[in-house]
């Protein structure tokens, strides 16, 4: 198959619009914008929907309100945008409609840097706004999946009725990559709960209020059923040379990759690493840890922040392996100093 | 028999929540009767707000959205740019429209989104016990204006007819009151002339209501009809502010 060169944000746009999305509605940030710059060239001509919002606000809300036509729709942004969109996605969330929601990452807090990151881990993985939720967030290491989990998360979306999020640092949305653009994939969803207008029908409401307690408790014990559902069925990681590994480092996004190189470059050292990436963020694949945490004497979180998912990986492994971490921000570690990083926890723990 | 009066298709049969003398049940009495009237009932979509009318969804009987606050503008204009030929309408407060939801409601008037707008402002936050709103009176006292809203600390209260009008993009923009019965019929007109400028596609549209809020107010029924009419009326002027007859 013929391959195309597509910068990742190009790439992750093409993806929605294979997938059917037919509305996008977002604020300029960088470095995300070529996906909005992308959705308002070639929505119009797909008889789609384009608005540049005027604020992330609005924009969330008007995700909200497009998903719940029963269209596929979607939004995308960075860190400050990210924050602000949280109010929506909580409504969204408890209203249980499916959507897009990407996060090309930068640094933070505050307005931080445009530089990659993957900081907003906590904020995607918990939750993020107000409320017992969670959406499901994918991790996408190089342009081709930056296509294929798009055209994925919208899948997901429509079959459990939840927000899906794609997390990647900016370097992935904006560096080149040859990969094979995908066909459309016809997958019919039935949307009886769609605001279409009540010809035929009896009104729909979409509605995230519960006044009363029991049904508030009930409403969260139905999302509850819903989440335990997705972590039954969704959790994902790509493993690299795990079975013999004296030391395992997890990676997610782009620095899987970049760590990847690490690995390979500690075995010639005489170091046996291996590698453990996560897919899937939330869900966090915690089944993947159960066998290192027998076999590995040191599991090493490397991350573009100060340390988030290394919590993760603690309760995975819960306290059968000592968890280590090493993460910058501002810089994206290389392959020289996560190697580095490798050979003196080997020496230190004399493996 | 002839008919002579009836409860409107586009309400439902539940019970209104509101106080009693709170003109929220008339006002959401005359949209069922305009909705009924132009027939577009299984056609239209409702975006209630978050204030006192946020059940507004349990008494109109067609599809209906409940915003997070502030918020029903922009959810309205994506429905109904993706479904064009449906009838999309918020029903918004005035802490809801102009104050936490500004942003929204301009910015949907400066694209003229073809959405109409029911602004319900009776001066205060009712839902969440009296405190003060952007459209509070010079004078009036509120549970967090307790000395009276001053021009010097709380500023000038906001007149959303005469901002919302300067847009290219507002198409009607009227600003009415349910005082007394004339003026009840005035607001059906309004009201119907919004759905009208939607349905011919001229762009956005908001009526203005002024309404009491007797609970918040602390007076009764009919005195606070005539604390609208000597207080709310001379500051914000009754009529239509702007009225485009064609695209
Ligand atoms: C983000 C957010 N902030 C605050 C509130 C609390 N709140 C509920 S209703 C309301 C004010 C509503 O007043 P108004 O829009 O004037 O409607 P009314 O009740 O007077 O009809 C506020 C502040 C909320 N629900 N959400
Ligand atoms: S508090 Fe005021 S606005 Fe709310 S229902 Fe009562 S009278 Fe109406
Ligand atoms: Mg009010």
């Amino acid at each position: 198959m013929e391959k195309v060169l597509m910068k990742g944000n190009e790439a992750l746009a093409e993806g929605a619009l294979i997938a059917g999305c037919r509305g996008f509605f977002g604020y300029p940030i960088t470095p995300s914008s070529e996906i909005a710059e992308y959705m308002a060239r070639k929505l119009p001509g797909l008889g789609g929907v384009f608005v540049q919002a005027e604020s992330e606000l609005a924009a969330i809300n008007m995700v909200y309100g497009g998903s719940s036509t029963g269209t596929r729709v979607m939004t995308a942004s960075s860190g400050p945008g990210i924050s602000l969109k949280q109010e929506g996605i909580s409504f969204i969330a408890e209203a249980e409609l499916p959507c897009l929601i990407v996060n090309v990452s930068r640094g933070g807090p505050g307005l931080g840097g445009i530089q990659p990151s993957q900081a907003d881990y906590f904020q995607a993985t918990r939750g993020g706004g107000h409320g017992d939720y969670r959406v499901i967030v994918l991790a996408p290491s190089g342009t081709q999946e930056m296509m294929d989990y798009t055209i994925e998360a919208f899948d997901l979306a429509d079959r459990y009725r939840t927000p899906v999020m794609i997390m990647a640092e900016g370097t992935l949305g904006n560096i080149m990559e040859p990969i094979i653009v995908r066909d459309p994939v016809e997958k019919f969803y039935d949307k009886p709960w769609a605001i279409t207008g009540c010809k035929g029908r009896k009104p729909n409401i979409v509605n995230t209020l519960h006044l009363a307690s029991d049904f508030l408790e009930e409403r969260n014990r139905i999302l509850q059923a819903k989440y335990k559902l997705i972590e039954q069925n969704e959790k994902r990681a790509e493993t690299f040379l795990t079975d013999d590994a004296d030391v395992i480092v997890v990676a997610f996004g782009l620095m899987a990759r970049i760590v990847k190189k690490a690995v390979m470059e500690a075995r010639k050292n005489g170091v046996k690493a291996g590698l453990i990436r996560p897919i899937t963020l939330w869900p966090f694949p915690d089944e993947h840890f159960k066998k290192v945490a027998e076999t590995a004497r040191m599991v090493l979180s490397v991350e573009i922040s100060m340390g988030q998912m290394v919590e993760d990986i603690r309760l995975s492994v819960n306290g059968r392996v000592p968890v280590e971490f090493y993460g910058r921000i501002g810089f994206t570690p290389n392959p020289e100093e996560i190697t580095q990083q490798l050979l003196l926890l080997a020496e230190r723990e004399g493996f | 028999m002839k008919t002579v009066f009836k409860k409107p298709e586009s309400l439902t049969d539940a019970q209104f929540h509101y106080c009693p003398g709170c003109t929220h049940g008339i006002i959401h009495r005359l949209i069922a009767e305009c909705v009924d009237e132009m027939n577009i009932r299984e056609s239209t979509i409702g975006i209630c707000p978050v204030g006192c009318s946020v059940l507004a969804y349990d008494y109109f009987n067609f599809d209906m959205l409940e915003a997070a606050h502030g918020r029903a503008p922009a959810i309205a204009a994506a429905i109904k740019r993706l479904l064009p030929d449906r009838t999309l309408f918020t029903y918004q407060g005035d802490g809801d429209l102009a104050s936490i939801g500004m942003g929204e409601i301009l910015h949907a008037s400066v694209r003229g989104e073809k959405i109409c707008v029911f602004f319900i402002n009776n001066t205060v936050y009712g839902m969440t016990g009296g405190q003060m709103a952007p459209t509070t009176l010079l004078g009036q006292v509120t549970t967090t204006s307790p000395y009276g809203r001053s021009k010097d600390n709380e500023g000038y209260p906001a007149k959303m007819a005469e901002i919302l009008a300067q847009n290219e993009g507002s198409a009607y923009i009227c600003r009415t009151a349910v005082n007394d019965p004339p003026n009840v019929m005035k607001t059906k007109k309004a009201i119907k002339k919004a759905l009208q400028t939607q349905a011919k596609g001229l762009g956005f549209s908001m009526v203005e209501i002024l309404s009491t809020c007797p609970t918040n107010w602390g007076l009764n029924p009919l005195d606070s009809m005539k604390w609208l009419e000597d207080n709310m009326i001379p500051y914000y002027p009754l009529g239509e502010l702007k009225v485009k007859e064609d695209r």
